[in-house]
């Protein structure tokens, strides 16, 4: 469904991404994964449209969408969380959904009336008047999440929905996504808390310094040294390399 | 009742007292001091639909408030047209004119203090320009030749110009209703409140920006052709004048930035302030521009959301 091959992004002198290729079946839920500079949400941002890639091209739904802005990508059915949530925060939780939910409906009654029926798929029926400023972390995550949702993607870009959250809202926010993609939407997401990734992608791509580095079912990356190495070093990926021989 | 509801009936009821004002306001003086205000009233509902409602903060707003007056006197004068085709064409002119100097600022990404110093420029331009090209009858002016009739826009008594311009008023007051009730309205709002996110749920921001600034100028030029019609006479600094730009500004931010009846409240204090501060000095000029002053820090300081916001907070805690 998502396709991206050899995609480059340059920021002066730093190459934030470099050659990355991946690709998410449609139904899944594939996760994007890797130490805290990788390059994940710029490769992100480059699926969304919010930057243009120096080279490469990425393909949605058989069509090439590299050097579209953000609102055609939208168009396109793809919605996208932020990483640092971007709540339209003078307006209340209803009006933050509404917005995306105009983009199939015109009048503003449809649209809200939409936007209370996204706000129950992620549990924020309860919250729809409070101002958006108002909401807690995990409130304006979940806020993101039905913004995003009420643009009626056929693809969902997730960039770390669960960070800043607890263990009891992280088991809830899972709950939701699997529900997503029960619906219908494709998800690719980036994340750090690891157990949410491994109970809930069914591919993973790991990203090093702008790389695609290792890519597959999470049961096999826990064990693969690259990935290792690039979260723990090389003498720990060494050393629990030789412990698996020794057991072996 | 949802706020929503409140407004379509408040709306009514509002141009209802305001049609029903001369009768408590007589003939005379007061009833064209109202004229006057509801003519910026107008001009403060433009600028609140870019400004309050869309987040660009122009200091330009005499340049659609100037070409609605100049486009009008100038097709009387040079070329014979009756002033009602002059409404009509300084309207689309002033919205014209939006869409160029929109088009020009929202295309290079332009936002908050360099917009407002492109707008600034833009009316300084056109200032300049109305100085000193030969049609506009230059820095002597132009002025309309006396001809009362209402075929002509040109009324007897006051109160014929007070209906005028009551329904020019409603025009902008409607049409910003008609926007806060929009998917436009609710796109422009996003805009407003954050770029990034609104572009990520399929908002063509500059498409957005450019609607705005363009009605914007259509309504404020609406009230340019008022006043050339009330007072029969314009120069280069009238209409041009920054002093034009700032009052299009004040109103709003005194009355409630990005609220439908705050441009009109905003005015009315601001026009009965001017009224206080001229009986108190014996008509010392610029002293009611020291109390404008004076005002929009307190407003600043103690009422960000204006006088519309404060009513607001006071309706919840009674409630």
């Amino acid at each position: 469904m998502l396709e991206v091959a050899n995609v480059s992004k340059r920021f002066g002198g730093l190459l934030a991404v470099d050659g990355a290729s991946l690709k998410v079946a449609e139904g899944s839920i594939a996760g994007l994964i890797g130490p805290n500079g990788a390059g994940k949400t710029t490769l992100f941002s480059m699926i969304a449209g919010a930057v243009p890639p120096t080279a490469g091209e990425i393909s949605f739904a058989g069509q090439r969408i590299d050097g579209l802005k953000s609102h055609e990508v939208c168009h396109r059915g793809i919605g996208r969380t932020f990483q640092i949530t971007q709540p339209f925060a003078g307006l209340s939780v209803r009006e933050n959904i509404a917005v995306g939910a105009h983009l199939h409906h015109r009048r503003r009654a449809d649209a809200l009336a939409a936007a209370a029926e996204v706000a129950k798929l992620v549990g924020m029926a309860g919250l729809l008047d409070r101002p958006a400023a108002s909401l807690t972390v995990a409130g304006r995550k979940r806020l993101e999440l039905a913004r995003a949702l009420a643009t009626r993607p056929r693809l969902l870009l997730l960039d770390e929905v669960m960070a800043g959250l607890n263990p009891t809202e992280i088991g809830e926010i899972i709950g939701v996504i699997r529900g997503i993609r029960d619906s219908g939407v494709t998800v690719l997401l980036t994340e750090h808390v690891m157990q949410a990734v491994m109970s809930l992608c069914e591919h993973i791509h790991v990203l090093n310094q702008g790389r695609v580095i290792a890519a597959g079912a999470p049961s096999l990356l826990v064990t693969d040294p690259k990935v290792v190495e690039a979260y723990l070093g090389r003498a720990a990926a060494g050393r629990i390399e030789a412990g698996s021989r020794h057991a072996s | 009742m949802n706020p929503d509801r409140i407004k379509l009936i408040a709306v009514p009821v509002v141009l209802a007292a305001l049609a029903a004002a001369p009768l408590a306001l007589g003939t005379g003086y007061w009833l064209g001091l109202a004229t006057t205000t509801l003519m910026f009233a107008c001009l403060a509902q433009a600028w609140n639909l870019l400004g309050g409602y869309g987040g660009q903060f122009s200091y330009g707003h005499a340049l659609f408030f100037g070409t609605g007056a100049y486009v009008t006197a100038v097709l009387q004068v040079r070329l014979g047209l009756d002033p009602w085709t002059g409404l009509i064409a300084g309207t689309i002119a002033g919205g014209a004119i939006g869409a160029f100097c929109g088009a020009l600022s929202f295309r290079y990404g332009l936002k908050g203090s360099y917009f407002a110093l492109v707008t600034l420029a833009f009316a300084e331009v056109f200032r300049i320009l109305a100085t000193s090209v030969p049609f506009t009858g230059g820095g002597a002016g132009i002025l309309i030749p006396l001809k009362v009739s209402p075929a002509n826009f040109q009324f007897a008594d006051k109160a014929g110009f007070y209906y005028a311009m009551l329904i020019l008023f409603a025009v902008s007051l409607i049409v910003t209703l008609a926007v806060e009730r929009s998917r436009f309205g609710a796109y422009l709002v996003a805009v407003r409140e954050n770029e990034a996110a609104a572009a990520a749920l399929g908002i063509d921001i500059f498409r957005v920006k450019l609607g705005a600034i363009t009605l914007s100028g259509a309504l404020a030029a609406l009230s340019g052709v008022f006043y050339a019609q009330f007072f029969l006479y314009l120069d280069p600094h009238i209409a041009y004048g920054s002093g034009v730009s700032v009052e299009a500004l004040l109103a709003p931010i005194i009355g409630g930035i990005g609220t439908l009846f705050g441009p009109l409240i905003g005015a009315i204090v601001m026009r009965a302030l001017g009224e206080v501060a001229n009986v108190w000095t014996d008509g010392a000029p610029g002293l009611n521009l020291a109390l404008f002053g004076l005002l929009l820090i307190i407003v600043l300081r103690f009422l960000p959301d204006g006088i519309v916001g404060l009513i607001g907070r006071l309706g919840r805690r009674h409630a």
